[in-house]
């Protein structure tokens, strides 16, 4: 990566959201109580974010100074097309998960992830998400006892056909 | 006699037994692979294990905990990539050793100092921790607000780049940890009407967001990094080694302790500080620093394993965490119904003795499976970034699901995520903000009984703080790492000072 002297793209712009978030979360704070006492419930979290508020606007006059970092691009050093699609792939997962149910949202996050990232033949991949959603499954659903969204596929039911066939 | 019972319990149950065993196990692995950290491992981990026996969760979590300080040493040595932090120092010294195709010699020598330092740690632990926490009863709530900020600007300063970054993060990090239905008056803050906020912001789906995601997504930037294989001959170490450097493992695990044990710092600032003083104490090694001198070995790795021991103490008697991993580790303590602070060990002894038995197995563990199958471990640690990333985002997700089974704590964890991500990329350090969701309640509640305690009044407050010796020397800490922060102290007296030394 580039020596810590240099500024990132973007990194100022984050710095300048830091100082706009502190300022809300501080007048936010403030609407809880405001000065009436320096024991109410407002009290701390105003002195969280006015802590928040000073740092942030140190660190953005501080990155204001430090020169640019030269030749680095926002979408190819900071967020990579590959971070960000793995980033809205995860949102996808879970929009579905709730609603289509944890195996098949599953699946296809590990399949698609693991094509994009890995690059091998479809079939590798499809053998490789299969076998870790079967142990991700035994391990975590069955042995820790976790409950997992159903949604559409009748979980309930295979494992008792599977039990089945064992008695 | 009690104690011994408590002590051995983890070590007759056969279930706890086996669970010790497996979470070291685990433990070595994660803290090996690089993009894996302990600290991912345990904060996933709560949210599978919060509906088991607490027993039985502490059991695999502290084993993990061990493990994984330890497991670290493995790719520094091998790969020059520290699986862990606190294996940073460890690779200075130890992959050139495995250029000289002494990987072997070089891991056995690390496990076994490893083993020793995590030894001298617990016995400061047990030792230590009763007298601390009869000394934590006299405290004032003054000196725990105190010790909740002098946690987080300790890890704010320390964990490299600039202590307003550090500031910010903790800040943020007590932020979080006030959101929702004041637990005091039942006012609601920051929850902009919504009655789903009335609980606040899950701990846990914030550790899994920071940890989890955050990093995943960061090592996505190397992907590409080409793993180098090392022969691997003899294990077992030298013994005339191991007398020979027996009093400098002794020395940096005692470092190991005080440094783990100080709110704030944990094993990767006692393994570097310990190498610092190999180095120094070291007149005439055979082999200079950093071309593979077993001191510089040994010193890290029985320091950041004496660390762990250390850390507990402040965990355990006072509530407040060392570093993130204790941070984590008392979320999983809250979750499970206790309380850490200077009430469990007179009320709940067993649960403190209980995990210095704990701690004492593990690290058992830790000397046999760090001495044995070292084959399938290469194998393993070659495992392709490109299948474990994915598979640390569905366990993410899965995690943060699991511990209420609500989609709301999803979205918590994503947008921490992706915070995470940006905060890793513009170096914040991202500890000092779990760190301070942990302690804001602590920190909170223990500021206003404090001041309702003078009246409300604030000159009273710092006019008492003078008249307790702690309390003094707790506020003079805070005002120190502040100093040392500003250019008079950067600019004009340290560098005097440092001319003066040379």
């Amino acid at each position: 990566m580039s020596s810590p002297s240099l500024r990132k793209p973007g990194e100022l712009i984050f710095a300048l959201l830091l100082v706009i978030f502190s300022v809300f979360v501080f007048w936010q704070a403030y609407k809880i109580a405001g000065l009436s006492s320096m024991s109410s419930a407002g009290a701390f979290p105003m002195a969280a974010s006015f802590a928040m508020l000073l740092s942030s606007c140190f660190i953005f006059v501080k990155t204001l100074k430090t020169p640019k970092a030269e030749g680095m691009r926002f979408f190819y050093h900071c967020l990579p097309p590959v971070v960000a699609i793995i980033m809205a792939i995860i949102l996808i997962y879970a929009v579905l998960l709730d609603s289509v149910g944890f195996t098949l949202t599953s699946f296809a996050f590990l399949f698609i992830c693991i094509q994009i990232l890995h690059r091998r033949s479809p079939f590798y991949t499809f053998a490789l998400s299969l076998i870790t959603l079967i142990v991700v499954y035994i391990v975590f659903r069955l042995i820790f006892q976790v409950v997992l969204p159903e949604g559409i596929v009748p979980e309930d039911r295979i494992i008792a056909v599977i039990k089945s066939l064992w008695s | 006699m009690d104690a011994l019972s408590y002590f051995a319990t983890s070590w007759v149950s056969p279930e706890l037994f086996g669970l010790t065993a497996l979470g070291t196990f685990l433990g070595i692995y994660i803290g090996a692979i690089p993009g894996l950290s302990v600290t991912m491992a345990v904060s996933i981990l709560i949210s599978f294990t919060f509906s088991w026996d607490v027993n039985n969760a502490l059991c695999l979590m502290v084993g993990v905990y061990m493990g994984g300080v330890y497991g670290g040493s493995r790719t520094a040595i091998l790969l020059n990539i520290p699986g862990a932090p606190s294996a940073i120092a460890t690779a200075m010294d130890g992959y050139p050793l495995a250029q000289k195709g002494l990987a072997g010699e070089a891991i056995g020598l690390s496990t076994v100092m490893s083993v020793i330092g995590g030894f001298v740690g617990i016995i400061v632990l047990a030792l230590a921790a009763p007298t601390v926490s009869k000394f934590a009863i006299t405290f004032q709530p003054r000196d725990y607000m105190m010790l909740g900020i002098l946690g987080i600007t300790l890890v704010g300063s320390l964990s490299g780049g600039s202590l307003a970054k550090g500031i910010f993060a903790g800040a943020l990090g007590l932020l979080v940890g006030t959101v929702g239905l004041d637990p005091m008056t039942a006012q609601e803050r920051f929850t902009f009407g919504d009655v789903d906020l009335w609980n606040g912001i899950n701990p846990v789906a914030v550790m899994i967001g920071m940890f989890g995601v955050g990093e995943a997504l960061h090592q996505l930037h190397y992907m590409d990094k080409m793993v180098v294989k090392q022969k691997i001959n003899r294990i077992l170490p030298k013994l005339s080694d191991l007398k020979k450097y027996l009093p400098l493992s002794l020395q940096s695990s005692l470092l190991g302790v005080i440094i783990g044990a100080l709110p704030g710092t944990g094993g990767d600032i006692a393994a570097l500080m310990a190498y610092d003083h190999a180095k120094r104490i070291t007149k005439n090694p055979k082999v200079p620093f950093g071309e593979g001198a077993k001191e510089g070995l040994i010193a890290p790795e029985s320091a950041n394993n004496a660390a762990v021991g250390g850390a507990y103490i402040p965990m355990l008697t006072l509530g407040i965490p060392g570093d993130a991993v204790t941070a984590v580790f008392i979320g999983a303590l809250f979750i499970h119904g206790l309380n850490p602070g200077p009430l469990l060990l007179t009320e709940q002894p067993h649960m403190f003795w209980f995990t210095v038995g704990n701690l004492t197995l593990s690290n058992i563990f830790v000397l046999i499976f760090g001495l044995t199958g070292i084959k399938i471990f290469s194998k393993i640690v070659e495992c392709p970034k490109g299948i474990l990333i994915p598979i640390i985002f569905l366990l993410s997700i899965v995690g943060a699901y699991a511990i209420n089974n609500s989609i709301v704590d999803i979205w918590w964890m994503l947008a921490f995520g992706i915070l995470g991500y940006f905060m890793r990329l513009y170096r914040f350090p991202v500890g000092p903000v779990i760190l301070g969701v942990i302690l804001s309640s602590l920190t909170d509640q223990n500021w206003r009984r404090a001041i309702l305690s003078e009246r409300g009044d604030l000159g009273p407050f710092f006019a008492h703080i003078f008249t307790s010796p702690l309390s003094t020397v707790l506020f003079l800490a805070i005002v120190w790492i502040f100093f040392t922060q500003t250019p008079i102290w950067t600019k004009m007296v340290k560098p005097r000072l440092f001319r003066k030394k040379s």
